[in-house]
């Protein structure tokens, strides 16, 4: 799941702080999931922002919208008849969300109004952590399937470092070390031998490779 | 412009004369002699010799090692950096250690992409950009501080350059771009490779159209063609450069064995010709593993002697 959080209000007015009618759209992928972006978030932070701009005096209209999904140009289309009416609109899907927007109304300036994070997970109510660095070559079969590219500090291969003490990184002691976390996991796997074997320098074209990357399935094209 | 560094060759472009540079790329071994034998074909022709930093993405003996060796044998290096390999923390390290060893020349650059280098699976770092080391390089030496805040007891006295591709698109942004470098702090730009003298002359014209050539010297950047193969592969392989066709038919009209000395005389004619232009204030002649020809290229073009500055 892609994680994102509210950006400040004050960033979001002055974005919009020039424009006389907004819409805020949401997202109920992704972002719904982290309290970030769904419908729920539209009406808190239209709220605000009205509250803010009778405060100040500004005339300003606020729309409210949460589409299913904004990655997807099925849903983003449900905006058409209505997004001419707005000067500009926020979006607070992920960036992904904001660009496909943009691509879509090419004259209507789209604005986040969400910071995106990471890939991860809802570890418990409340509190999302990340798992995935989205490298493209998935090693998790020989790391006990714990990822020491998205959870080691250093990004090593064949940790731990030096730094880590009682299970903890050296970067911050509220981070579990990702190399403690995979030898013990190899233990109760019994595949401790796995740790002991280097691991070559990693291929990172699948992640660094230039420019955005891509996948295509053919069989879904038709 | 004024003088602002110990550079000699920012004291030859500020005194007005036309400056020239050369390159030398460094071996991808770590025989030294390599880097020597290209400095010494040069010495006496030129102001500066860059040396470039893992150029094309392919391994090579380190640009500051090279940079050491040139000041060492007493000529005036141009320590070229790309953020493609290093971050913030290892340029501003290299910056201190150049500048210790007496380099007082930096073209700053983002790099190619490793993709089309020799270790197309490494990680790239892009910490920052050519623009934000040109910033870095210029707080480290006006301002005596890091990029951290942290301040400098002995700040690096860098002549700070950066490249600049006239034919890249799209041409509109071309002069924008060079003006966005000349804020950042860039003292001297060195041009890719010339052959379409057309296209040059108008982005120089917009360059004086803005002044830009009273903030920034512009050394104009020349490869002289070994042949009708490079002029091709050139002009249909590697990005950004605009090679007309007349020149590669200039090329075909010469025996092949002639052609090299074709490729010199094009050189010097285009440089001549750019010394009339308003706003060049000097060559870069990058001689790929051809340095000995730099000595009959810039007496033929009528900059030599170098002029002497104290």
């Amino acid at each position: 799941m892609i994680m994102a959080k509210a950006k400040p209000i004050e960033e979001i007015v002055d974005e919009i702080k020039d424009f006389k009618r907004i819409l805020i759209a949401g997202c109920n992928g992704c972002v719904t999931v982290c309290e970030a972006g769904g419908m729920k978030e539209v009406e808190v932070l239209a709220s605000a922002l009205r509250m803010y701009f009778k405060k100040t005096g500004q005339d300003m209209e606020i729309g409210e919208i949460s589409l299913t999904r904004q990655c997807d140009k099925e849903y983003i289309k449900e905006l058409r008849d209505g997004i001419g009416k707005y000067d500009a609109v926020v979006s607070l899907a992920c960036g992904a969300g904001v660009q496909f927007l943009a691509e879509m109304y090419e004259t209507k300036p789209i604005l986040p109004g969400v910071d995106t994070c990471f890939i991860g997970v809802t570890e418990e109510p409340g509190v999302w952590t990340e798992r995935c660095a989205a490298c493209g070559e998935c090693m998790l079969a020989s790391t006990g399937g714990i990822c020491p590219i998205a959870r080691c500090s250093k990004r090593m291969a064949n940790g731990p470092c030096g730094g880590s003490s009682d299970g903890k990184c050296e970067v911050n002691k509220e981070i579990a070390c990702g190399w403690q976390l995979i030898y013990d996991r190899l233990k109760v796997l019994g595949q401790l031998d796995r740790f002991e074997k280097p691991v070559s320098p990693k291929n990172w074209k699948t992640s660094r490779d230039g420019g955005p990357r891509k996948i295509i399935r053919e069989v879904s094209r038709q | 412009m004024s003088t602002t560094t110990p550079s000699k060759l920012q004291k030859i472009l500020a005194a007005g004369h036309f400056g020239v540079t050369t390159e030398c790329g460094p071996p991808r071994s770590c025989d030294g002699g390599v880097v020597e034998e290209k400095a010494k074909h040069v010495a006496g022709h030129v102001d500066a010799i860059n040396v470039t930093d893992n150029q094309t993405a392919v391994v090579r003996m380190c640009s500051l090692a090279s940079c050491i060796r040139l000041r060492i044998m007493g000529l005036e290096p141009v320590l070229q950096m790309v953020t493609r390999d290093r971050n913030r923390i290892g340029l501003q390290s290299d910056l201190l250690g150049a500048a210790s060893f007496g380099i007082n020349n930096v073209l700053c650059l983002t790099g190619d992409h490793q993709s089309f280098g020799d270790h197309p699976e490494a990680a790239n770092v892009f910490d920052l950009d050519s623009t934000q080391l040109i910033q870095t390089v210029k707080l480290m030496r006006d301002d005596a501080k890091l990029l951290s805040g942290a301040e400098l007891k002995t700040c690096p006295q860098m002549f700070i350059g950066a490249a600049e591709n006239p034919f890249a698109d799209p041409f509109d942004v071309r002069v924008s771009r060079l003006a966005k470098k000349v804020a950042a702090g860039a003292q001297f730009i060195q041009t890719q490779c010339i052959y379409n003298l057309d296209k040059f002359k108008k982005w120089m014209q917009g360059i004086v159209d803005r002044g830009l050539h009273e903030k920034v010297h512009i050394l104009a950047g020349f490869t002289p063609m070994k042949g009708v193969g490079m002029a091709k592969y050139m002009k249909n392989r590697v990005p950004g450069m605009d090679v007309p066709d007349d020149i590669i038919k200039r090329l075909q009209g010469v025996p092949k064995e002639k052609q090299p000395d074709e490729g010199i005389n094009i050189c010097i004619e285009h440089i001549q010709e750019l010394k009339e232009v308003k706003g060049v204030a000097g060559f870069h002649i990058m001689a790929i593993e051809w340095e000995e020809k730099v000595p009959e290229i810039v007496e033929r073009a009528g900059l030599y002697p170098r002029p002497k500055v104290d």
